[in-house]
C-alpha cells in the first residue's frame, strides 16, 4: 500500500506571472509529508498541478508510473483514483447535504448496497467528529465543520494517497491535535502517502516524517524531519520558529537593508523551539508505523552528508534498540 | 493556457474561441456516455422551462403582430395584399421564433446555468468533482446543454404558433385581410422546410447558449465578482454570436433549398 509521488522539475505560471519555477522532490511512498510556505507561494497551486488539475509549463509528477503533468484525460482519471484530497474550503457539493457528499465517491465508483455505504459513511463522519451533522447542508455549518466532512469525504475510498489543503486553519487547538493524531493513524492503520499542506507549526513540527518549503517561487529545501527541524536555512528556522526576525516579511520579502539589521538581533535570539521534537505516534492498539522504520534508515544511510549538528541531533534523538540495529555506541 | 506574452494581438481571444470549441466538443462526445444524468436533466429542463415559457409567451405575440402589421401597410402599397400570410408566417417562423426564443432561453436560462455552474467553480466544487474521477462536464454541463437545446425546440414550436395566430389575428381583424387569401398565399409559399429549418436554428441556438453559459460559469475570474461579470459576459457573447450563426444559416438555407415556385 502506498504510492511514491516523485515531482521533477515542475514550473507553473499564470500568463506572465511565475508561481514557481524547477520544484522537485519525492513524497517517499508510506511516508507522511508537510508542505509549508507563507501563504500565496502557491501551496494549493501545488496541490492541484500534482493531480492534474492545473497543467504545469515543464516538470513531471509520476504517481504509479503515471506522469500527470502530461498525461491524457482518461489516464488522469484512472490515477485521481489513487488520491483522496481536502480542498482548502472544503469543496462540498452545494446541493448535498453532508451525509450525500460523504456517500458521493462510494455511489460514483463502488457498486455496494446502500446499507454498507450508510455503514462506511457514518464510520468516516464519527472519524471527523461530525456524527448527528449528517442532514445539515454545506451552507449550514462553519468553515471548520465543511473541512471535516471534505476530509471524511476524501477517506471514503481508503485511498491511496492523501492530500490536505490546510487542514488545521479554522480549526481549534484541540480539533487540531485531533486532526494530526487521525493522520498518523491513517497512515499506521494503511500505510498511505499523505502530503499536508499547513501553516501550522505545532503539527509540522510533530507530525510529518518529511518535510518541504516554498519561498519566492522555489522550493527552498525538501528532507527528512531531522534535517529539516534542524537546519540553519534562514527561511525554514523562521518559519518553524514562527519568528518575526528572518528573511519572510509581511509582504513576502523583505529589503536588503531591513534583513541586514535583523541578522545582527537574530544572533542574540536563543532559537527555544530548535532541534528534533518528538513524533507523534499512532493511538494505542494500531501497529507502528512502518514509514517511521523506512524513513530512519533513509537518514542513517545518508548521515554522513548532513551538516554536523544534524547528524549530532539524529544521533542523540536515537533509542537503544536503534543505536544496535545502526550499529553506533551508547552516547557519551 | 499560459504561454508567454502573445506575439500579436488577438492571440489571447483566439485561445479562448479555441477553448470554448474544445468544451463544445467535448460536450458532444460526452453526451453518448452512459449512465445519462437523467435526473439532472429533467430538473433543469423543468428550470429552464419556467423561467422562459411566459415570457416567451408574451414577447411571441406582440413580434408575430408588428411583423404581421408591417407586412401588412408594405403589401397594400406594391398591391400584393394577398401575400401578406405567406410572407408573415415565413417570416415569423424562420427568423423571429427561433431568435426569440433563444434570446430568452440565452437570457433567462443560460444566465442561470453560468451563474450557477460559476459559483460552483469559484467553490472548488467542480476541481472536487473532477478529483473524485467524476466528469464536470459529462455530470453537469451535459444536462443543462441538453436541457436548454429541448427547451429552445419547444418554445421554437410554441412561438410560432402564437406569432402566426396573432399574425393572422391582426392581418384578417385589424387590417381586413381575407382569411381566405391568408391562408391560400400560405399554402403556395411556405413548405415543410421552412419549419424544418426553423427547429434546427432553435436547437443549433439552444446548444450555443448552454455552452457559452457553461464555458463562462467554468471559467470566471477570481471572486465573486468574476461570477458576476462571467454571466453579462456569456449573455452577450451567446447574443452575438446568435446573429452571426442566425445570418449563416440563413444564408445557407436559401441557398441549398430551392424557394417553392408559384
Ligand atoms: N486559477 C488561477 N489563475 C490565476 N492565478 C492563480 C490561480 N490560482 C492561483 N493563482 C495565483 O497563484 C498564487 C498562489 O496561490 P495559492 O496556491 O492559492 O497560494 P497558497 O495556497 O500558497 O496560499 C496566488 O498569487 C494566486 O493569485
Ligand atoms: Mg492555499
Amino acid at each position: 500500500m502506498g504510492v511514491e509521488v516523485a515531482v521533477e522539475g515542475l514550473t507553473k505560471s499564470f500568463g506572465a506571472q511565475n508561481i514557481w519555477r524547477d520544484v522537485s522532490l519525492v513524497l517517499p511512498r508510506g511516508e507522511v509529508s508537510a508542505l509549508l510556505g507563507p501563504s500565496g507561494t502557491g501551496k494549493s497551486v501545488f496541490l492541484k498541478t500534482i493531480i492534474g488539475l492545473l497543467r504545469p509549463e515543464r516538470g513531471s509528477c509520476v504517481v504509479g508510473g503515471v506522469d500527470t503533468a502530461s498525461c491524457s484525460e482518461h489516464q488522469l482519471y484512472e490515477v485521481r483514483k489513487l488520491f483522496g484530497v481536502l480542498f482548502q474550503d472544503g469543496a462540498l457539493f452545494g446541493s448535498m447535504n453532508l451525509f450525500d457528499n460523504v456517500a458521493f465517491p462510494l455511489r460514483e465508483h463502488t457498486r455496494k448496497p446502500e446499507s454498507e455505504v450508510r455503514r462506511i459513511v457514518l464510520e468516516k463522519m464519527e472519524l471527523v467528529g461530525l456524527t448527528g451533522a449528517e442532514s445539515k447542508l454545506p451552507g449550514e455549518i462553519s468553515g471548520g465543520m465543511r473541512k471535516r466532512a471534505g476530509l471524511a469525504r476524501a477517506l471514503v475510498l481508503d485511498p491511496e494517497i492523501i492530500l490536505c489543503d490546510e487542514p488545521d486553519s479554522g480549526l481549534d487547538p484541540v480539533r487540531t491535535a485531533y486532526l494530526s493524531q487521525l493522520l498518523i493513524d491513517l497512515n499506521a492503520q494503511l500505510d498511505t502517502t499523505i502530503l499536508i499542506v499547513t501553516h501550522n507549526i505545532n503539527l509540522a513540527r510533530t507530525v510529518p516524517d518529511n518535510i518541504g518549503m516554498l519561498f519566492r517561487r522555489e522550493l527552498v529545501m525538501f528532507g527528512p524531519r531531522e534535517l529539516m527541524l534542524t537546519s540553519e536555512e534562514p527561511v525554514l528556522a523562521q518559519f518553524l520558529n514562527g519568528r518575526r526576525l528572518g528573511p519572510i516579511g509581511m509582504t513576502e520579502e523583505k529589503d536588503q537593508a531591513a534583513l541586514a539589521a535583523e541578522q545582527a538581533q537574530l544572533r542574540a535570539v536563543t532559537d527555544t523551539l530548535y532541534g528534533i521534537a518528538p513524533q507523534l505516534d499512532p493511538s494505542p492498539g494500531l501497529p507502528p508505523r512502518l514509514a517511521v522504520r523506512r524513513r530512519k534508515d533513509r537518514v542513517m544511510s545518508a548521515l554522513h552528508q548532513f551538516p554536523i549538528p544534524t547528524q549530532r541531533s539524529v544521533i542523540a534523538s536515537l533509542d537503544a534498540a536503534d543505536r544496535t540495529r545502526y550499529g553506533i555506541g551508547a552516547p557519551a | 493556457m499560459t504561454a508567454p506574452a502573445s506575439p500579436f494581438p488577438g492571440v489571447a481571444a483566439l485561445r479562448q474561441t479555441g477553448r470554448l470549441f474544445s468544451l463544445a466538443l467535448s460536450v458532444v462526445r460526452n453526451s453518448v456516455r452512459r449512465p445519462f444524468q437523467a435526473r439532472e436533466f429533467i430538473e433543469q429542463f423543468w428550470f429552464i422551462a419556467s423561467v422562459t415559457i411566459l415570457p416567451t409567451a408574451l414577447v411571441s405575440v406582440p413580434f408575430g403582430a408588428v411583423i404581421a402589421l408591417h407586412l401588412g401597410s408594405l403589401t397594400r402599397q406594391i398591391g400584393a395584399e394577398s401575400f401578406t400570410g405567406a410572407a408573415s408566417v415565413l417570416a415569423i417562423i424562420q427568423q423571429a421564433s427561433p431568435l426569440v426564443t433563444a434570446l430568452l432561453v440565452a437570457g433567462a436560462g443560460g444566465s442561470a446555468i453560468c451563474a450557477d455552474i460559476g459559483a460552483r467553480t469559484i467553490r472548488e466544487e467542480i476541481d472536487a468533482m473532477e478529483v473524485l474521477g467524476v466528469s464536470a462536464v459529462q455530470r453537469l454541463i451535459v444536462p443543462r446543454v441538453l436541457a436548454s437545446m429541448m427547451v429552445a425546440l419547444l418554445l421554437n414550436g410554441m412561438v410560432s404558433v402564437v406569432g402566426v395566430l396573432g399574425g393572422y389575428f391582426f392581418n384578417v381583424i385589424m387590417q381586413g385581410g381575407t382569411p381566405g387569401a391568408y391562408l391560400a398565399s400560405f399554402s403556395a409559399l411556405a413548405q415543410l422546410p421552412d419549419l424544418w429549418i426553423s427547429e434546427l436554428k432553435a436547437i443549433i441556438f439552444g446548444f450555443m447558449a448552454g455552452v457559452v453559459a457553461a464555458y463562462r460559469g467554468l471559467n470566471p475570474a477570481a471572486g465573486p465578482k468574476g461570477v458576476g461579470d462571467a454571466v453579462n459576459q456569456a449573455v452577450v457573447i451567446t447574443f452575438l454570436l446568435l446573429f452571426f450563426v442566425n445570418f449563416a444559416l440563413t444564408t445557407l438555407y436559401l441557398q441549398l433549398v430551392p424557394p417553392k415556385g408559384m
